[in-house]
Formats: C-alpha cells, sequence, structure tokens
C-alpha cells in the first residue's frame, strides 16, 4: 500500500518535473526530448491505471510518432529562425495561455475527485455484452462496437491531417516526392540497425494489431510501429518515399477509412442501421475492417512524418 | 527451488537497478559528451539484462520469458545503435586533438 503510494507518487512528480522542463527547454530540440520522456513517463502513469491500451498507443503514438513528427519540425524551423521569432507570442499571451491551461488542469483535476465511487454508465452492461462482437479485448470491443462512429472519424481524421500535410509544398512540387532526401548508408550504425530491426519491427507490428482483439494492443499501435520501421529505412537511403499523385499510396491511405465505411453501410443493409457489424460476418469483417486500418495507420503516420512534396516524381 | 531462483533474480534484479543508478550518476557527472555516451550505455545494456534475467524466474511461461529476453535483445540493437550514431555526430563536430 505505501509502496504504492511511493511508486505512483514517483511518477506523478517526474510527469510534473518532465512538463515544466518541455516548458523551460532552452531549445525546441531539447524541448521535444522532453516532450518525448513526458510521453514515455505519462504511458507508465497508464500502466499504473491498468489502461494498458491506453499506455500503449502514449507510449507509440504520443511519444514516439508525435515526437518524430515535432523533431522533423524542430530541424526544419531551423532554417527560419526570423520568422519563428516574428511568430513567437509575448510574455503577456504566454502567461495568459499558461494561466488558461492551468485552470482547465485544476478543473478537471477537481471534477475527477468530485466524480462518484460508482459511476452511472453503460459500461456495466457494455462489459457484459463485448463477448457478442468477438473481441475479447473490451478495450477493442467498445471502440469498434459501441464508439465506432468514432473511431471511423479517428481513422479519417489521419487523412485530412496528411491532406494538410501535402498541402504545404509549393505548387510547383504538387504530385512531387514529398519529404528530404538522405543519403543511403552502406556501412555504420543507422544502416545496421535499418537492416537489422524492420524484419523484426514489422513481425512485432502485425503482432500488436493482431492481439489487439483479445489482448492490449491494436491497429494504431501497430500500425505506428510498422511506421517506425519505413521511416528508420527511409532515413538510411534504403527505401524512398513514392510520389504524393501515386495511385497506390493514396490507396493504402484511405483503405481502412473506406473499408469501415463500407463495413458500415453493410450494416445499414443488413441490420438496419450505421456500423451495426452484421451478426453473421461479424468477426470476420472486423478483422479484415482492422486489417486495412493497419495499413492505413501506418501510411498515414509514416507520410506525416515525412513531410510535403519537396521535388517533382 | 522456484523460491531459490526468485531470490537470485530479486539480486539479480538488484544488480541491474545499481547499475542504473550508476548510469545516471555518470551521465549526470561525467565531463564530455562521449564519456556521458558511455555511462548510459552500460545502464542500457547491462543494466536492463540484469532486470531482465532477474524478472525470468517471475515470468508466467515460456513464451513470456522469451518476450523479456527479446526485449533486452531490441534494446541492446537499438540503444547501441543510437549511442554510435550519437558518437559519430560528437566526432564529427570536435575530431579528437
Amino acid at each position: 500500500m505505501i509502496l504504492d503510494w511511493l511508486l505512483d507518487g514517483m511518477v506523478a512528480l517526474l510527469i510534473l518535473a518532465a512538463a515544466l522542463w518541455t516548458l523551460a527547454a532552452p531549445t525546441p530540440f531539447a524541448a521535444v526530448i522532453g516532450f518525448v520522456g513526458f510521453g514515455l513517463l505519462a504511458s507508465l502513469a497508464w500502466v499504473r491505471l491498468a489502461a494498458v491500451d491506453v499506455a500503449l498507443t502514449e507510449a507509440a503514438v504520443g511519444a514516439g510518432a508525435t515526437g518524430v513528427i515535432l523533431l522533423q519540425s524542430a530541424v526544419r524551423l531551423r532554417r527560419g529562425a526570423a520568422e519563428v521569432a516574428a511568430a513567437t507570442p509575448g510574455r503577456a499571451t504566454t502567461l495568459l495561455a499558461g494561466l488558461l491551461a492551468g485552470g482547465l488542469g485544476l478543473g478537471l483535476a477537481l471534477a475527477v475527485l468530485a466524480l462518484p465511487a460508482t459511476v452511472p454508465g453503460p459500461a456495466a452492461e457494455a462489459a457484459a455484452r463485448s463477448a457478442e462482437v468477438g473481441l475479447g479485448n473490451l478495450v477493442a470491443a467498445v471502440l469498434m462496437a459501441y464508439r465506432g462512429l468514432d473511431t471511423l472519424l479517428e481513422s479519417i481524421v489521419l487523412v485530412f491531417a496528411v491532406l494538410a500535410v501535402w498541402a504545404m509544398g509549393p505548387d510547383r512540387h504538387w504530385g512531387g516526392i514529398p519529404g528530404p532526401r538522405f543519403a543511403r548508408q552502406r556501412d555504420g550504425p543507422l544502416a545496421l540497425l535499418a537492416r537489422w530491426l524492420p524484419p523484426v519491427g514489422i513481425v512485432i507490428g502485425i503482432h500488436i494489431a493482431w492481439v489487439g482483439a483479445d489482448a492490449p494492443g491494436g491497429k494504431f499501435q501497430g500500425g505506428t510501429v510498422l511506421a517506425a520501421m519505413w521511416v528508420l529505412a527511409w532515413g538510411a537511403g534504403l527505401v524512398r518515399p513514392p510520389s504524393v499523385a501515386d495511385r497506390r499510396v493514396r490507396l493504402v491511405l484511405v483503405a481502412g477509412p473506406l473499408g469501415f465505411l463500407l463495413a458500415g453501410l453493410l450494416g445499414a443493409v443488413l441490420d438496419g442501421s450505421f456500423l451495426a457489424w452484421p451478426a453473421a460476418l461479424g468477426k470476420p469483417l472486423l478483422l479484415l475492417v482492422e486489417a486495412a486500418m493497419t495499413l492505413s495507420v501506418a501510411a498515414a503516420l509514416a507520410l506525416l512524418v515525412v513531410g510535403p512534396p519537396e521535388r517533382r516524381a | 527451488m522456484s523460491a531459490a531462483l526468485q531470490f537470485l533474480g530479486l539480486l539479480l534484479a538488484a544488480a541491474g537497478a545499481f547499475f542504473f543508478v550508476a548510469g545516471s550518476a555518470g551521465l549526470i557527472r561525467f565531463p564530455d559528451q562521449l564519456s556521458r555516451l558511455h555511462a548510459l550505455t552500460k545502464a542500457d545494456n547491462l543494466g536492463l539484462g540484469l532486470v531482465a534475467l532477474g524478472l525470468l524466474p517471475f515470468a508466467a511461461g515460456v513464451f513470456a520469458a522469451l518476450k523479456l529476453l527479446v526485449i533486452w535483445a531490441l534494446v541492446l540493437l537499438s540503444g547501441a545503435s543510437a549511442a554510435q550514431m550519437v558518437a559519430e555526430r560528437v566526432r564529427a563536430a570536435e575530431p579528437p586533438a
């Protein structure tokens, strides 16, 4: 009991310290490193709360993928120091934003503390009936069946995010190759890592997506690992990003949301309501959609890291 | 037998924790980047290895135990590679006198 308190208290203090360090960091690069550390500590906190699915997502998407994207941004922003300085808010705005965020955080904390011990809601019934969906992992069952619309919209948001990044490129590069070009590493640590890690990482990524049905894991976490493997090979110059006009890229990007939508419409036709997961086809259809979503998440995250088109195809 | 193994496991995990503390102290105290990197990789490789070995007797089965070893191997590979990459950049920025 006391040990639990000690451990939780230490994790909470470390999270606060990492957050403060991230805010006070002298350079954007250091701030991003602080942010990644903060995300990993937050995932520890989620493990302590027995929310392993959330912990995996926080570590993979929150700390990992977001960290890499922010790191790319920090490096890109070095070229425009004057513009960054002009766009940086003044002390008063920063202080106001800090007060607002702090007040909101405090309010949320008070609201959570004021919650009754047992929260009325459909949670118990959902848990009792999750087996009907054919998913042993309650979180996956809720995400795919009860909150299917949220998950569908989340997957569509990823496509829009990629479109927004592509739209950042200048007109003359539209339809071109995205991202910087990396020299092919013939030897050295990066070449070694980029050859050794992807075979293992691809298996682990697919495994995480696959076990998500019955254990902590799922398409977002597994897709992030797959994306990371591609980004690693890209950084070592072993693969080149395809042009943003390539139909295959676009197809992989929308395969998940499209499959999700089609499955939802099938539910509307067979069972009378959108996203109903017709009982006869439930599990196989679900797995198909999950597989397509894993691919789309991987493609979207990889393309978000790569950035806008930078040269002609 | 299993109690003895678990006791051994606790000893190994404690030894691993010692390496993490020593590595962290080195990371804070050592004067130059390459020495700090050296301290950090000791904590990563040896510390995590000892903790993983120490947890083996507590693993729920053969596959869980294998998973622990795979995690160690992956951290070894990525940690060592990342450390080499950082060291390369340090060397490129300030060539040895």
